[in-house]
């Protein structure tokens, strides 16, 4: 019998501790005291690869802005390479670490700066499409929800394990679309958290 | 390393909707989620290290000017995986009301005084043994809007991070003894009464630092265990 710590939720009140620095428009002086463990921009000065911005919006289920969210991101760097022991690929690697964390802000607008990450090994010798994997934390969740965010753009969504396992009709929520091209990518991934066109959320 | 994650583990959460808790009736997936193995990208996770944080940073009595009020507490426990064996390296973050039960967080309107001395945020990484230590004030109750004449138990949040991001937890640390454990409906979300214990810390007399601060100890056991033969035939 397992004997595993529960979760609770986040709480309307985080921001000040997890997420100090970033998407602080409640603050008047617009951040608070306490440093920042990670934020928003995963970009290091010798990450290789293509640069994008990612944003979006987090709705309920009336279709309103979550403005209290929290969302984290891990991602492989631009080779498909995760900056963790479990994968220990002779690759060459940069100091990109991967992980970013962004609040939502008054209007429910997260971002985050980084790179578009490479094609990542699936089960079974298959390969994963590039993809980030996305955990909302927030006020009225009592645990995290995961989701993944594809690049609409990629060749490589039609041969990919976990997509497969996504009924056709509900794959399009896991899309992220390019809404800019100019300079640096940007990327937009709405998450509907219930109701109509809701999101994925993966049983892992 | 080589751990696995049961997802029978997780029966100790609390469902995603739990409508005595108000704000999760709308903020809860509608949907049946998908079940899809654990690939490289749910196996891996952040790596933190000794970088990630500053001396001081899991003092929140030394972040200011002058001592926070209130009764001065150390709180302290050792991370673990499922096989109780510690995970070092951890990041473990904590936010928490002051004293008298108000939030630094500006939408936070509880007409209870804020503390100058006080912003309860801190942070730390376990050490080889999974032991993190942290010294702050105990936080005071405070009411919320969910329902007629509703507060919530003093609690501390934890944010983990484990061996991977499927070990990620967000949590509550609880008191011992709190008299408001059977009104709370965050609280009472976890079902099972020997998981919902798990989120009270104990009273450390051991650990109590004499003339000094009362000590309670918290252990937290994230998801994950060693892959055996035997995992295999139990299922």
């Amino acid at each position: 019998m397992s004997e595993i710590t529960p979760s609770q939720t986040v709480g309307p009140f985080f921001a000040y501790g997890l997420t100090p620095k970033g998407r602080c428009d409640w603050d008047p002086n617009g951040s608070y005291s306490w440093k920042e463990t990670v934020g928003s921009d995963l970009v290091t000065p010798d990450a290789t690869g293509q640069k994008i911005r990612i944003e979006g919006q987090i709705f309920d289920g009336d279709g309103k802005a979550i403005n209290d969210a929290m969302i984290e991101i891990w991602q492989a760097d631009a080779q498909g390479r995760y900056a963790h022991a479990r994968d220990n690929r002779a690759l060459p690697n940069t100091q990109f670490k991967g992980f970013g964390r962004s609040a939502t802000d008054k209007a429910g607008v997260y971002a985050f700066d980084t790179i578009k990450p490479g094609a990542v090994p699936g089960p079974d010798g298959k390969t994963q499409a590039p993809h980030i994997v996305v955990c909302i934390f927030s006020r009225g969740m009592l645990r995290q929800v995961y989701t993944r965010l594809y690049f609409a753009d990629e060749a490589g969504n039609a041969a990919d394990p976990i997509l497969a396992l996504v009924p056709a009709d509900r794959r399009a929520t896991l899309m992220a679309h390019k809404v800019a091209g100019d300079g640096i990518p940007l990327y937009r991934f709405d998450v509907r958290v219930q109701g109509d066109n809701e999101t994925v959320f993966f049983d892992i | 390393m080589s751990l696995i994650y049961p997802k029978d583990s997780l029966s100790a959460y609390p469902a995603h909707l739990s409508p005595g808790y108000k704000s999760t009736v709308k903020r809860s997936p509608s949907k049946a989620l998908i079940v899809v193995p654990h690939t490289l990208s749910e196996l891996t996770g952040p790596v933190f290290g000794h970088d990630a944080i500053q001396d001081g940073d899991n003092d929140l009595t030394r972040q200011h000017k002058g001592e926070p009020l209130g009764e001065r507490i150390v709180v302290h426990g050792r991370v673990l995986d499922e096989d109780k064996r510690p995970v070092p390296n951890a990041l473990v973050e904590l936010w928490q009301a002051n004293a008298c039960g108000r939030y630094v967080h500006n939408v936070d309107q509880h007409p209870a005084p804020l503390d100058p001395n006080f912003t309860g945020a801190g942070r730390t990484v376990t050490d080889s043994d999974g032991h993190y230590k942290f010294i702050t004030v105990k936080p005071g109750a405070y009411p919320w809007g969910n329902h007629h004449n509703a507060w919530r138990p003093n609690h501390i949040h934890f944010s983990v991070f484990g061996h991977s991001f499927l070990t990620r937890l967000v949590t509550q640390m609880y008191f011992p003894g709190d008299p408001l454990f059977p009104f709370d409906p965050i609280f009472n979300s976890v079902t099972d009464e020997k998981a919902r214990l798990r989120m009270v810390s104990s009273f450390d007399l051991e650990n109590t630092v004499p003339d000094w601060a009362l000590c309670f100890r918290f252990d937290i056991v994230l998801r994950g265990r060693e892959q055996t033969p035997l995992d295999t035939d139990e299922h």
